[in-house]
């Protein structure tokens, strides 16, 4: 496989790199909702709030390594079907990188409880508080959150797919350790 | 016939207290903010009451003595506003209101006044001072300042809620208090 094959060293790291962050701040979201007032929660919140952040400036950052360098272009054996179906989820992915950091930030201005960035840099408020808004946006930011896992699911299995039964070495686009030979 | 005398200039002392008008709580506003992971969360008591007397030619002369509904208080969300009524915080149902009473009021020159006396909170007395400045409004004198206070001092969130890495000690109680002109 050649290099230009794969995608760039720095669109991999971002990519594994987020990929962790997400489902690290996925879990910490779904657990801190369930738990009761507490020093504990502010805290896990507080972090949550961070990872999220974190994500939404590293997909700025991989979104720009994207524009300037393309990814491979698709294995020639797929259908005109599964590339519509794969640059959809692509994009779905891209869209709900984005949206969920920012429904995640607009919920916490709509609350009151403005993002400190590491206890550190206040970042500005993205609404007037309203907790009615607040409400609907805790909504909105958990569903955006379910839809996401259910494209990350699809992005893992299409790529078990590729890997197990078209055997054309797609996976190893995104590999960090790059190809065996 | 002596003794009746006297009453006028009795009622001449008391006639400063006479004029300690009850605050027009429908311009008065008690906040305050804390900080919790240095993100800064704001509230406010709904219902207080009290009585001010400040003339701002003599502002020595002046006092005041507030009470604040502690189950009035309002929070970003309902969780947060329940949680506060507990015992750990202000524990509503032992201790209903809060009550600050002033002892003196200097003026600092320069349209910047001082007011200190006592604030009680959850069964708790300290001795505060707050700077604040007065301006008249039409018919209102209007008072607005800023109290820093220690919420341990007043034991305003016990347990594991005395954690200041979570919620910062320092709380500062903003207040904008209207008085009426005295009669």
């Amino acid at each position: 496989m050649k290099s230009s094959e794969r995608y760039s060293s720095p669109a991999i790291a971002l990519h594994w790199l987020i990929a962790g962050l997400i489902i690290a701040t996925f879990i910490a979201g779904l657990l801190v909702s369930g738990l009761p007032l507490s020093p504990a929660k502010f805290k896990y919140i507080a972090w949550h709030k961070w990872a999220g952040i974190t994500i939404l400036a590293l997909v700025v950052v991989r979104l720009l390594v994207r524009l300037l360098k393309r990814p491979p272009a698709l294995p020639a054996h797929m259908s005109a079907a599964e590339r519509l179906l794969a640059h959809g989820g692509h994009l779905a992915l891209y869209l709900l990188m984005f949206a969920v950091p920012l429904t995640g930030w607009l919920m916490s201005s709509a609350y009151g409880f403005p993002v400190v960035l590491f206890k550190l840099v206040q970042l500005p408020d993205l609404v007037a508080q309203d907790e009615q808004l607040a409400a609907t946006l805790k909504t909105v930011h958990e569903t955006l959150n379910w839809i996401m896992a259910a494209c990350v699911a699809g992005h893992v299995l299409a790529a078990i797919k590729h890997h197990v039964i078209d055997k054309d070495g797609m996976l190893y686009r995104m590999s960090l350790r790059g190809p065996r030979n | 016939m002596k003794q009746l005398r006297l009453i006028p200039a009795a009622l001449l002392l008391v006639a400063p207290l006479l004029q300690a008008a009850p605050l027009d709580t429908g311009k008065s506003q008690i906040n305050f903010t804390m900080k919790q992971l240095n993100v800064p969360v704001t509230g406010s008591f709904k219902k207080f009451s009290g009585t001010v007397l400040l003339d701002l030619k003599k502002p020595e002369a002046g006092k005041a003595d507030i009470s604040i509904d502690t189950a009035s208080i309002s929070l970003p969300t309902a969780e947060a506003v329940g949680e506060a009524k507990k015992a750990d915080w202000f524990n509503v149902a032992k201790f209903p209101s809060a009550r600050f009473v002033s002892s003196s009021i200097k003026n600092l020159g320069g349209g910047k006044l001082q007011v200190a006396g006592k604030l009680t909170i959850k069964g708790n007395t300290r001795d505060v001072t707050a700077p604040f400045t007065a301006r008249q409004e039409g018919a209102l004198t209007v008072v607005e300042g800023v109290l820093p206070v220690s919420r341990l001092a007043y034991k305003i969130g016990e347990g594991d809620w005395a954690d200041t890495g979570t919620v910062a000690d320092e709380v500062q109680i903003k207040f904008k208090v209207a008085i009426p002109a005295g009669k």
